[in-house]
């Protein structure tokens, strides 16, 4: 077995991948300002990156910094579909979800500059973005280990008697763990609403999928065959085959009370993190460049809208440079933002110590001194 | 008051949170139809049905995290685990997911869940079933952990349990579902962190929990008909959040303390009590403080000599006199 994928080939010209998809119900009634909006969200999550690298190599950022880049269209096709009692969980490799489900540049920049600023006040990190006020539960660093939470915010969906669903993402790596598995059962066995979302992007930190998985011809998602699961297999590099796959099964998850295994197809152009020295060793350049330049998502759908007469070069521009800016922006407030006190290490450990008022306990003693 | 089973009052506890809080659900392995392994969960199906009442099936990393889950939406679950040794395969959920979420999201999560059932050894199950793992999870931050020593206090300690706000873990222990007690008709909470004096004394402060609460009984009985010495049995009855305050009071009224637990001694609970009498009381302190522990082996099978690995009475009685 070779150590290194080879890049999905494709017939279709780049231009033209999305027309087909666009044409397909859950696409055809999109008005152009929607159409933008899901460029406009690409395009900040990108940006957003791009300047967490910089800031990163300023040596402003600790600990890990796992890029998004290349999958953008993952996060905005799936968050372009949530609903009131739609929920969303997913890795570490969380930025481009928080972006997407309406996140904040400066409380995410802030975050990984570990200001009291930050969505998690400095404690949580790249890899621990929270809202749950936009039904979004997470990035978590343990790998898999998201999956369980988000067949009980499935179960919760169904327990509440909403009609919703939960969105478990998780990388091709996560797929061998035992929590997923366990999890996929359960959310079959109990008909809960909730949607495994493996994004593959071909590796996990620097071992190819080809190396860590053993799975059906079809594909990861196809070990749903096991636990009597729909599955699916969507190509990453169009948002609209995206959003029509997972518009299916958040149909499923809505009418019938039914789990779906979607596997998307994606690439990342940058290490695994940004600390990933052997970033180039574990596959060629050519891997590389190739997807960059010829399945890249964004400019896949930057140029249907170009040819669709959607937008103009100039608006892209425009809608470009805002980006840029707000991830300035962004770097300067976390910049300028505060520390976290020392104090505040003790906080948001346990509910009642922060709300004395209300407690359950008697006795004081949460901390030792 | 009548006198009811530590099984039944936890039950009782069960059924009437199940009645107050249309949000709280029993989920584990045979709770329902089979139930309860221990039975503490018997005839709930048939009175609540299966939304509230559900079986899970053996995949405690699974069906565990999926508690968490839920519970950060607002459902408010109790998790059975058939034992607390097999909360090892869900270690991942219960310390990183349910410890670490709230703080990680910088508050903005709770995770009101429970996770009970019965630990401790005793009743010669072999090295696997037979663990107490308070020690290991009082020392994870985030999570509170109780251990109920009576029917009144299980009932009491489970419904603060189950409308705490943050991860509450009890442990119940297998030998203890028989035991009776006195347990009020009316509705009563124990708070989470009080101790409680299950004897009152003069001459030295035993301070245990769980299991260990009977043998320090037994040896304080010991203690005053044999040797006429008073002692004072300290209940914990909750590790974290911990009760000093009781525990300062009675040793500096008692100048003197053992310690007992059915923990291993390395790094267990006690090593923590030890510390805290030394660092507010030391001054009080007439005597070395003393520890009676389970011995530091995994949990020997043999009926006749497991008695022998775990705390008993006379060594506790042993202990005390050498200290008078
Ligand atoms: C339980 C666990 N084991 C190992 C790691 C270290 N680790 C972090 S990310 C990663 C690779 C995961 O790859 P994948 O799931 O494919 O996600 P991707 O990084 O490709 O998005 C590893 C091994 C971890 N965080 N948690």
């Amino acid at each position: 077995m070779s150590a290194k994928t080879t890049p999905k080939k494709r017939v279709k010209p780049a231009a033209s991948i999305l027309a087909d998809e666009a044409k397909l119900p859950i696409n055809k009634d999109l008005s152009k300002e929607e159409q933008i909006g899901f460029y406009r969200d690409m395009v900040r999550i990108r940006r957003f990156e791009e300047r967490s690298l910089r800031v990163y190599q300023q040596g402003k950022i600790g600990g890990f910094l796992h890029l998004y880049i290349g999958q953008e269209s993952i996060a905005v096709a799936c968050a372009s579909l949530m609903g009131d009692h739609d929920h969303m969980i997913t890795a570490y490799r969380n930025h481009g979800h928080a972006l997407a489900v309406g996140m904040g540049m400066n409380e995410c920049m802030a975050e990984l500059l570990g200001k009291a600023t930050g969505c998690s006040k400095g404690k949580g990190g790249s890899m621990h973005f929270f809202a749950p006020d936009k039904n979004y539960w997470g990035g978590h660093g343990i790998v898999g280990g998201q999956i369980p939470l988000g067949v009980g915010l499935a179960y919760g969906v169904k327990y509440k008697g909403n009609t919703g669903s939960a969105m478990a993402f998780m990388g091709d790596g996560a797929i061998n763990q035992g929590a997923v598995h366990e999890a996929y059962n359960l959310a079959a066995l109990w008909d809960l609403p909730a949607i495994f979302i493996i994004e593959n992007n071909g590796y996990s930190m620097g071992t190819s999928q080809e190396r860590s998985s053993s799975h059906p011809k079809e594909g990861l998602a196809a070990r749903a065959e096991g636990y009597n699961m729909a599955w699916e297999n969507i190509n990453g590099e169009s948002l609209f085959a995206i959003r029509d796959g997972v518009g299916r099964a958040i149909k499923r998850a809505h009418e019938e009370s039914k789990p779906t295994i979607l596997e998307i197809h994606t690439y990342r152009y940058q290490g695994h993190s940004v600390a990933d020295a052997n970033a180039k060793k574990y596959r060629t350049k050519e891997e590389i460049d190739d997807y960059r330049k010829n399945h890249d998502p964004l400019n896949v759908y930057r140029l249907y809208l170009l040819d669709q007469k959607v937008m103009s070069e100039e608006e892209m521009k425009e809608i470009d440079a805002a980006a840029k800016k707000e991830a300035d922006d962004a770097a300067k407030f976390a910049d300028e933002s505060p520390f976290p006190s020392v104090e505040s290490i003790t906080e948001d450990v346990y509910w009642e110590a922060d709300n004395p008022d209300q407690r359950t306990s008697e006795g004081r003693l949460f901390f030792n001194d | 008051m009548p006198e009811i089973s530590y099984r039944q009052a936890i039950k009782d506890a069960l059924a009437e949170e199940i009645e107050r809080d249309e949000n709280v659900v029993v989920i584990g392995e045979e709770v329902a139809q089979y139930n309860g392994a221990y039975k503490v969960t018997e005839g709930l199906l048939e009175r609540y049905g299966p939304k509230r009442i559900v079986d899970a099936p053996i995949s405690e990393a699974g069906f565990i995290g999926m508690g968490i889950g839920a519970s950060m939406l607002g459902v408010r679950p109790v998790m059975e685990l058939m034992f607390w040794s097999f909360a090892y395969v869900a270690w991942d959920q219960m310390i990183n997911n349910a410890g670490c979420v709230r703080y990680m999201s910088g508050g903005l999560i709770n995770v009101p869940i429970v996770i009970r059932g019965p630990a401790n050894g005793g009743t010669n199950v072999g090295a696997t079933h037979s663990h107490t793992p308070e020690n290991l999870i009082a020392n994870m931050p985030g999570l509170k952990v109780v251990c109920p020593a009576t029917p009144y206090d299980a009932k009491g300690l489970m419904k603060a349990a189950i409308r705490d706000n943050d991860p509450v873990y009890v442990m119940e222990s297998t030998l203890l579902y028989g035991t009776t007690g006195e347990v009020p008709e009316e509705e009563y909470v124990i708070p989470l962190g009080k101790a409680d004096i299950k004897k009152e004394g003069t001459d030295v402060t035993i301070v245990c929990h769980g299991p260990s609460v009977p043998v320090a009984l037994t040896a304080a009985q010991v203690l005053e008909e044999e040797h006429n010495i008073s002692a004072e049995v300290v209940d914990l009855r909750s590790i974290r959040p911990l009760d000093e305050e009781t525990i300062i009071n009675s040793v500096k009224k008692t100048s003197r303390a053992v310690l007992v637990e059915e923990n291993r001694p390395f790094c267990g609970v006690d090593a923590q009590i030890a510390y805290t009498i030394q660092n507010k009381a030391f001054d009080y302190l007439d005597a070395p403080i003393l520890r009676v522990s389970t011995i530091d082996a995994p949990a020997m099978y043999s009926p006749a000599i497991e008695p022998e690995q775990l705390p008993k009475a006379a060594t506790v009685v042993d202990k005390v006199l050498s200290i008078m």
